[in-house]
């Protein structure tokens, strides 16, 4: 297929572009296969560049001739598009609305973008399971590299699958091990597994004891008996002790995120209305909830030395915001900017959560959702918590994060397509397309991820997860309601505050050096 | 002569399981806890004045409960082993926290051994005097007058007032006596680029129909004095229900028709009864244990605390935005012109003029428009023979106005939020004479200044503790006057005041304490490089004074004794602030001692945690319970018992 075939009018003059909070750019719009770009042919204007994929939908209006698009992005922004000419703007909808919903993902950009920078370190080379999981114990039993071929195993075949399934070891401490897996196929009849029970018990050793953190209620686990999965019967896993929580499953999170959105876009200043809604949105609780199971994770291996299993029904969504969490948590590592990437390569993407399904629509989407659903922003949001109790803790600022809640909705990279490593090896990712990881970790722009207030330290850090202590990511969900230039300013005086210190730091004990050096050279010549 | 001690006594926190042990005293002016374990032992004081009331419990297994609940937020609950001392201590509280007369207030006894010369100074730091002449007043439009020297005209206003030259003293006598409690319109603030004032007073008695000549006159001279404007805009802060109910108590509001040239406007802030009820369930909301976010934001919802504070907000901006977009002269004011007045002037002035945004304008800000004025502080904060009906969070909504602010203008502000904190905290504390009573004239009867202390200078000698790192003096010249946005989720719950004491909900690691510590680095730096250039610059010369030079930059550990006062510890920031001296220690530690500072700060019983992060304080599930007592084997029962239950 050709992008030209989308394309009616590649080209427009006149358009006025309005952008809350900045000026309004009068300029000429064109359309390519991947962008809508804006520019005004002006040296000091910035151009629009916007991926077609960041778009989430589009409105369209008309006074007179005079057409004007809404277009809601992924990123959560609004910007209009104001069109001379009817048809004109009719044809651009219609071609936005085409270009921004391919079926196809081998046209998606990724395959197309060639990247402006030099690659020095490839993305796609560096984080090889076998690597992420080094640090860790050799209790390792398999790993998704070896899953490939797991995906596509014949349904007859349950029993297998879930030894499998089951034994994907994440994170140890001290002789403690972090394991997540999907339900087991216990049915109503409570079918079971030797293989299954053989592998699960075989990671506790005598004598010791460990947790089965289930993140769906008791009701909805026993519901899940019925359509043939379900959950550890307790006296065939004798050691283990099964701990229920309620994180809500994926598809009310839409829901969630869209009123949320709805929310925070809602200009009428009325206070009630602002604080029934957020609550309405329901995704304060759901941060809440996430934090406190993964918290509770971290408990049973911090402070018992117990092992933890965490399994969801599939094992592809809360049980990974539940188990990456609780390594933020224990793992000072994970809170550096390349321990957080081992972390979403190893719990995320080579875990299987399905990016591309689950980041096809944002929070404003129209249709009823298929299975969207914003579960690895609900985990960022969850770290954003964290770092915001723990600012200097943390290798990297709120920015990291919003670079990679932008990146798994609309890319020019690989990284997130896909929804699983099978799928990604067979679309040749890591041969066709760039990875973010090769982007990201240049030194140019890994400055912007820094935390000035870093400060590393190899404790477990505790966040509070009481109602009060959770706030609203504003860098996300306000971020194009407000004008940040007030924030910005104090933040950056703060980083000069600090840099500066260091540096008079650094003169100060050179100085003392050389005085040191000095009395020593010279004391023999006072006491001969 | 009291002091009782009692031993054994439990501290149970608030919002988890956790308990400590230690001994409770009771003296004169303060309860004290003191932990006995050794190595974290906290001391926590609580002054008599911050007592809102106190509850026994009725008795159970381990003791007796005492439930404590302070003005500043802080709500402690003690396990008295034996009856018969918690009833003691009860009994003795209740007599304390109920002063009969000012001069069982603490500030007549506090002595924070200085002499009479420096108390006098400490009292002569704010000069109102002063800061009129700051705002160019008086000037050919506004006069100083006497006619209050006595306080003949109002008892509740100042000594000196301010009002327009062409308002002749007949005009000002006719015009108190059809205002409530005689508070007629006087300045507050001037805004000299536009010649605008800010003035305030009291509701007319007009009724229904009722008219003074007097009153209209004085309007039309504060209209007269400002040339850039024809009309004055008269804002009554009160919801229209209100003012309306008022009028067939013989009060009400202005009538447009009798006074030419004015906008008449309500801003509907609530009266002090609503606000009250209003703290009251926001509180009750807050210290709900195990809170889910839903109840928290369906509570934060009803109790209309943020809704109250936009409206003051609200109202600020209204006024800021005809003084400086219109030039508009602004007259305010509410039923008696004490409370929402207040408010809304000090606000206004606050969002039109930098100066107020510095520490020392903040205090000024406070003593012009708060206290001079005759906030009725006394009352309002249940300082003496208290009448529940006239206590109410007026000031404290200021404060939180002001942090709202702070959080949208970093840079715009000399302080940080734990100077309003502690402001909030001596209005309730009785230590110092600024708050005490309800009028400039009840304090000089109480002789305030002779017998008690300011609380100003003592703030002013903490001062580097309340700085705010990135104050930027330039954003203040780009941004002389503060529009702040209104949209209802730039209002935030202020956890770090209504929870100040509730070490659990805290971020673990404070931005403002660790940039503020780098802040007070760079200082010591600076310094320092250059006594080390003269260091070099001078040795080779002078050998022999070199073991002398090089000395200040050992280690110092001064034997001189510290004499704060007791200062409650702020939990905001984790610990204490350091002074200077203890930051020049840490920072030659760093060089000279780096074997004993460890890159983990050391933190209670060895967990593995950063200082004040706890899991067992937070309570995230079932297992909380079992690891309070690890050693224990009824965890594992306990798990059990959660594992039967769950299947």
């Amino acid at each position: 297929m050709e992008f030209a075939e989308l394309i009616k009018t590649p080209r427009v003059d006149g358009v006025v572009l309005h952008r809350p909070f900045m000026p309004t750019v009068e300029g000429t719009l064109c359309l390519t296969g991947h962008h809508l770009i804006l520019s005004s042919r002006q040296d000091n204007t910035e151009e629009l560049w916007l991926l077609h994929a960041n778009i989430d939908s589009i409105e369209k209006r008309f006074v007179g001739s005079l057409g004007t698009i809404i277009v809601k992005c992924k990123d959560l922004r609004v910007i209009q598009l104001d069109i001379p000419g009817m048809e004109e703007c009719l044809n651009i909808a219609s071609s936005i609305e085409a270009l921004s919903t391919l079926d196809s993902v081998s046209l998606m950009y990724p395959f197309f973008y060639r990247p402006l920078f030099e690659v020095i370190e490839d993305g796609w080379q560096l984080f090889v399971p076998e690597e992420a999981f080094k640090d860790l114990e050799s209790m390792v039993l398999f790993y998704p590299w070896n899953e490939t071929t797991l995906f596509g195993l014949p349904k007859e075949d349950e029993e297998d699958n879930i030894a499998l399934w089951s034994a994907e070891s994440a994170f140890t401490v001290d002789e403690a091990v972090m394991m997540r897996a999907a339900q087991p196929l216990t049915g109503t009849n409570g079918r079971r597994c030797k293989e299954d029970e053989k592998l699960i018990n075989a990671t506790l050793c005598a004598g010791k004891r460990g947790y089965i953190i289930d993140t769906r209620t008791i009701a909805v686990a026993q519901q899940a008996k019925t359509r043939g999965g379900g959950f550890e019967q307790e006296a065939n896993y004798p050691q283990w002790r099964r701990i229920h929580k309620a994180i809500e499953r994926s598809n009310v999170l839409q829901d969630s995120l869209i009123k949320l959105v709805e929310a925070c876009n809602d200009q009428s200043h009325s206070m009630d209305r602002w604080l029934s809604k957020l609550e309405a949105s329901n995704w304060q609780s759901k941060v809440k909830e996430i934090l406190t199971t993964a918290c509770l994770a971290a408990q049973c291996i911090d402070r018992e030395g117990a092992s933890v299993l965490v399994h969801g029904t599939e094992g592809t969504d809360s049980t990974l915001q539940v188990t990456s969490l609780a390594q933020i948590i224990l793992d000072p590592a994970c809170r550096t900017i390349r321990g957080f990437e081992v972390l979403i390569e190893r719990e995320w993407l080579q875990a299987g959560h399905p990016f591309q399904q689950r980041c096809a629509q944002s929070a404003y989407s129209n249709g009823k959702p298929r299975s969207e659903a914003p579960v690895f922003l609900l985990f960022l949001d969850c770290v954003w918590q964290i770092l915001r109790q723990f600012p200097c803790s943390f290798q990297f600022n709120e920015n990291l994060l919003i670079m990679f809640f932008e990146h798994a909705y609309a890319s020019q990279f690989g990284t997130f397509l896909g929804n699983c490593v099978a799928e990604r090896v067979k679309l040749q990712l890591s041969q066709k397309t760039v990875s973010l990881w090769s982007w990201v970790n240049r030194p140019q722009e890994l400055e912007r991820f820094l935390n000035p207030l870093y400060e590393p330290n190899n404790l477990v850090i505790w966040p509070s997860v009481a109602p009060q202590s959770l706030l609203l990511w504003e860098g996300v969900f306000l971020r194009w309601n407000r004008s940040t230039k007030c924030l910005d300013e104090a933040c950056q005086e703060m980083v000069h505050i600090i840099e500066y210190n260091k540096e008079l730091q650094n003169k100060v004990n050179s100085l003392r050096r050389q005085l040191a050096q000095l009395e020593t050279e010279d004391s023999p010549l006072q006491t001969p | 002569h009291l002091h009782v001690r009692v031993e054994q006594v439990k501290l149970l926190d608030r919002f988890s399981n956790k308990s400590v042990t230690g001994t409770l005293h009771l003296t004169a002016t303060h309860l004290i806890f003191v932990e006995s374990n050794s190595t974290s032992a906290q001391e926590i004081w609580i002054l008599h004045h911050h007592i809102a009331s106190v509850e026994k419990l009725s008795l159970t297994t381990s003791g007796c409960p005492l439930l404590i609940q302070c003005r500043n937020f802080r709500l402690v609950h003690f396990v008295i082993p034996r009856e018969r001392d918690c009833h003691d201590i009860y009994s003795s509280l209740l007599r304390l926290l109920r002063p009969v007369s000012y001069d069982e207030l603490y500030a007549f006894s506090y002595n924070p051994k200085q002499n009479d010369q420096q108390r006098e100074e400490g009292w002569q730091l704010i000069d109102l005097a002063a800061e009129f002449e700051r705002m160019g007043v008086p000037c050919d439009q506004w006069q100083l007058t006497d006619v209050n020297r006595e306080y003949k005209v109002c008892e509740t206003y100042p000594r000196d007032l301010y009002v327009p030259i062409t308002a002749s003293k007949p005009i000002i006598v006719g015009s108190s006596k059809f205002r409530s409690k005689g508070r007629f319109p006087v300045l507050t603030y001037f805004y000299q680029e536009k010649k605008a004032a800010v003035c305030r007073c009291s509701q007319p008695l007009s009724g229904f129909s009722a008219r003074c000549l007097e009153d209209e006159h004085m309007l039309q001279a504060i209209s007269k004095a400002n040339h850039n404007s024809r009309y004055i805009y008269v804002m009554d802060t009160r919801p229209k229900l209100n003012a309306l109910a008022n009028r067939a108590a013989g009060k009400g509001y202005e009538n447009e028709d009798n006074y030419p040239n004015i906008r008449f406007q309500f801003v509907g802030i609530e009266n002090i009864h609503v606000m009250r009820g209003s703290l009251q369930k926001l509180l009750e909301v807050m210290g709900t244990r195990s809170l889910s976010m839903t109840d928290y934001l369906v509570g934060l919802e009803n109790s209309g605390w943020l809704r109250h504070i936009k409206a003051i907000m609200d109202a600020a901006i209204f006024l800021a935005k005809a003084v400086t977009d219109e030039g508009a002269s602004v007259l305010v004011h509410c039923s008696d012109g004490w409370d929402r007045t207040a408010q809304v002037c000090a606000l206004g002035s606050l969002l039109l003029d930098p100066y107020y945004r510095t520490i020392k304008g903040f205090m000024v800000l406070i003593e012009k428009d708060w206290i001079s004025f005759g906030h009725k502080f006394a009352d309002r904060c249940d300082q003496l023979d208290p009448d529940p009906k006239e206590v109410s969070p007026i000031f404290t909504q200021f404060l939180e106005c002001v942090w709202q602010l702070t959080e949208q203008f970093p840079q715009a502000f000399e302080f940080s939020e734990w100077f309003l904190i502690q402001i909030h905290e001596h209005v309730h504390s009785c230590q110092f004479g600024n708050f005490l009573g309800n009028s400039q004239r009840q304090r000089e009867d109480l002789q305030l200044k002779e017998r008690t202390y300011s609380l100003w200078a003592h703030l002013l000698s903490e001062k580097q503790n309340y700085l705010n790192p990135v104050y930027s003096p330039s954003f203040a010249e780009s941004h002389p006057v503060l529009e702040p946005s209104t949209q209802a989720y730039h209002f935030k719950f202020w956890r770090n005041m209504y929870h100040q004491y509730d070490r659990s909900m805290h971020p673990r690691q404070s931005i403002l304490k660790h940039v503020y510590k780098v802040f007070l680095h760079l200082s010591l730096h600076s310094s320092e490089m250059t006594h080390a250039f003269l260091c070099l610059c001078a040795f080779p010369q002078k050998l022999q004074t070199f073991g002398v030079s090089t000395s200040p930059l050992k280690p110092q550990t001064p034997p001189r004794e510290r004499s704060h006062p007791p200062r409650p510890q702020s939990l905001i920031l984790g610990a204490p602030l350091l002074s200077r001296k203890e930051v020049q220690q840490e920072e030659d530690e760093e060089v000279f001692g780096e074997e004993a500072r460890e890159d983990a700060p050391a933190s209670t019983g060895g967990e593995r945690t950063v200082e004040g992060s706890s899991a067992t304080e937070n309570g995230y599930g079932e297992l909380k319970g079992s690891f309070d007592s690890k050693n224990e084997p009824a965890v594992v029962t306990l798990e059990f018992g959660v594992a039967r239950m769950t299947c």
